[in-house]
């Protein structure tokens, strides 16, 4: 008798993680971790505002070191976990491996192009959103000098440069534009003293906004402008909330949208393999304007900026990327 | 035409002397955690510990003191707690390559990669912002400290930019890290603690024959360390940055160990090329994406790998042989 009780037990568990593994969709965040208050914080809202919705459990997971991108994703899909969202572009080797093997499970992977039939790639523009943020730093600059700091360098992060550089020199053709980038190795990423010296020495130079692309660096780039009474603009999550004043404004990048239509589309069944390019017309880059900066924003520059968004959406203004070709000429 | 051509000749001057201090400026803050780290590593491989770990140092001591500092919204607090939990480790490190001589490149490592994971799994566990800690207000940081009349001598031609940028408005760990190198220098040259400390490292049977313990003075050079290193991470968290980050030490640990080498294990050479290095870094800031004549734009990856080939040129070149003390890197043996 108990014998039968508990196989019966076990069967019914068994059968219920079986459909609640089913359907159940996985985040896998990048090497930042979950709450880096940018990139990866974003996936994470994403996710959590599907699982408040629609009430479904999600699993996550956040990587340590490089070999545990493959293992996540390959234990998450052996688990069952169905669509499997990997946010950045660092995961492109282990999509491509664990989609291959398992090519039932659907995928997603962002700010990278995977090509499979059970991948979804989605992919940014973030030059058209660093347009507008470099169009207001030049609006905002009063010496005429701004400054970009990026992360490793690596062609995505020179697409944020290119877009910003074009920015500011729409709206000031003779403004001097100071670029570094902080290292070329992923420790790139997590050196705020490097990015604040960074900071610093293009404020020294004259500079009085500075644009940060560059992760947990960015923090020490905000940091610095806030010691120094200057200007800086966030990247990829609305960072204006970190020093109220100081932020000029946020490039965000619609990582959070992107996240939240993946689990939507994997529960509803409505899930499309392929590339999904996101810009400006489709709300997937932006700028942030909220409490936090709405004293360093005039009407003014408000008007302008919106007016150069209509125009970069109807075609009006082409916004140059560099890793169509490398360069960055426009 | 003459005159204001002339006047453009002296502003530019003006200009690029004020660039040039400003870019010393950013030298002492990079090698702060650098001298720091590189007269603790001094004071153990002067007494025959090798220390790997000052990385591993350094970040549990920014982890501790931006922790602590967030919660008690006191700098000062969080100093001492960060040199608790360096002189923690660095008993660690003792315990196990002094008392129970391990190996102290083993042991170093273990240190690195334990503090490494341990910070950030506690960052989470506490705070819950992914291994960050919350920023710091200004009143939980070190504020820079502004020398009285940087106005009224801030004008001054010369003088004047050297005083109110270069030596005013830094924080106390700034002066702090260059007063403690003349410091370690008379510990180590002008007192019997450090005569012996030297020794130690050099040939401890002799120190061990005049009926000194051998373990007890290595144990208070690896205080030394942890005070030291201490400093260093406390500084990174909340002197310069304002919170700690994942991993934000960034290999400062190996180049303060390669800035000891380079500096042949003596305090003043040490701590120039802390200096070198430091100013290389920001020299590189500044020269990223600027064209110059006939090379054109210089790759950034050629410029961030500069400090490491001037410091392979300079080593092999001029500065000559570095030796390291004799006993350095080998556990003692008492003789039975």
């Amino acid at each position: 008798m108990k014998k039968t009780f508990l196989v019966a037990f076990l069967s019914c568990w068994i059968s219920s993680v079986v459909i609640a593994a089913d359907s159940e969709p996985a985040v896998v965040y990048d090497m930042g971790g979950k709450f880096d208050k940018s990139f990866n914080e974003a996936a994470y809202m994403g996710a959590e505002r599907f699982h408040k919705e629609s009430g479904m459990q999600y699993r996550d997971f956040e990587p340590t070191n490089e070999a545990q991108r493959t293992q996540s994703m390959r234990r998450l899909a052996g688990r069952g976990a169905n669509p499997i969202v990997a946010v950045g572009f660092g995961y492109a080797a282990a999509v491509e491996e664990v989609a291959k093997e398992y090519p039932d499970t659907k995928f997603a992977i962002i700010d990278m192009v995977v090509d499979l039939p059970n991948v979804q790639s989605i992919v940014f523009k973030e030059h058209e959103g660093s347009f507008l943020v470099g169009a207001l730093a030049a609006m905002a600059s009063k010496t005429g000098k701004v400054g970009f700091v990026g992360g490793m360098d690596i062609p995505l992060i020179r697409r944020f440069a290119c877009g910003y550089e074009q920015g500011v020199k729409h709206i000031n053709a003779d403004a001097e534009i100071f670029q570094n980038m902080t290292g070329s190795t992923p420790a790139a990423w997590n050196d705020p003293g490097k990015g604040a010296e960074l900071a610093k020495s293009q404020f020294d130079r004259g500079a009085d906004v500075v644009y940060a692309a560059a992760g947990g660096t960015g923090i020490g780039v905000y940091q610095a402008a806030k010691d120094d009474g200057k200007l800086a603009i966030g990247v990829d999550s609305n960072q204006n909330h970190i020093h109220p004043g100081t932020m000029l404004t946020s490039m965000v990048k619609g990582v959070d949208v992107a996240v939240y239509n993946a689990f939507k589309a994997g529960a509803e069944g409505k899930w499309v393999s392929g590339v999904q390019v996101l810009g400006l017309a489709e709300d997937g880059v932006g700028w942030a304007l909220d409490e936090h900066n709405s004293s360093l924003v005039s009407d003014d520059m408000k008007a302008k900026i919106e007016s150069l968004r209509e125009q970069i959406i109807a075609g009006s203004i082409t916004v140059h990327d560099y890793m169509a070709d490398s360069t960055c000429t426009y | 035409m003459g005159s204001p051509n002339g006047n453009g000749v002296v502003m530019d001057l003006e200009g690029a002397f004020l660039l040039f201090v400003l870019v010393l400026d950013s030298t002492a803050r990079v090698a702060v955690p650098l001298i720091f780290c590189a007269l603790a590593g001094l004071f153990a491989e002067r007494s025959g510990v090798i220390d790997i770990g000052l990385e591993g140092k350094m970040l549990a001591a920014a982890f501790a003191a931006a922790a602590t500092a967030a919660v008690t919204q006191s700098s000062w607090i969080g100093l001492g707690a960060g040199v608790v939990v360096s002189i923690a480790f660095a008993m660690l490190h003792g315990f196990a390559c002094i008392t129970h001589r391990g190996s102290q490149v083993v042991s170093g490592l273990a240190i690195n990669i334990l503090v490494s994971g341990l910070t950030v799994t506690l960052g989470i566990a506490w705070f819950h912002e992914g291994g960050q800690t919350p920023l710091l207000v200004d009143d939980a940081r070190f504020p820079p400290i502004e020398w009285p009349g940087t106005n009224v001598v801030g004008g001054v031609p010369i003088i004047g930019p050297i005083y109110k940028e270069l030596l005013s408005g830094h924080n106390v760990l700034v002066y702090l890290a260059f007063f403690v190198v003349p410091l370690s220098w008379w510990i180590l040259y002008r007192t019997r603690f450090g005569l012996r400390l030297r020794a130690v490292g050099e040939n401890p049977t002799a120190v061990d024959t005049a009926g000194i313990s051998v373990q007890w003075l290595r144990y208070r050079a690896m205080l030394l360390c942890g005070v030291l290193c201490g400093l260093a991470g406390t500084y990174l968290s909340t002197a310069h940055g304002a919170s700690f980050i994942r991993d934000m030490t960034a290999g400062k640990g190996y180049i303060a160990l390669a800035a000891m080498i380079f500096g042949k294990w003596r305090p003043l050479p040490a701590m120039l090329a802390c200096l070198l290095f430091g100013f290389l870094d920001s020299v590189a800031a500044r020269l990223q994406g600027v064209e110059l004549p006939v090379v054109g734009q210089i790759p950034v990856q050629f410029i961030q790998a500069l400090p490491y080939v001037v410091t392979v040129i300079l080593l092999a070149g001029f500065i000559g042989r570095a030796v390291a003390p004799k006993a350095s890197g080998i556990p003692y043996v008492k003789e039975r």
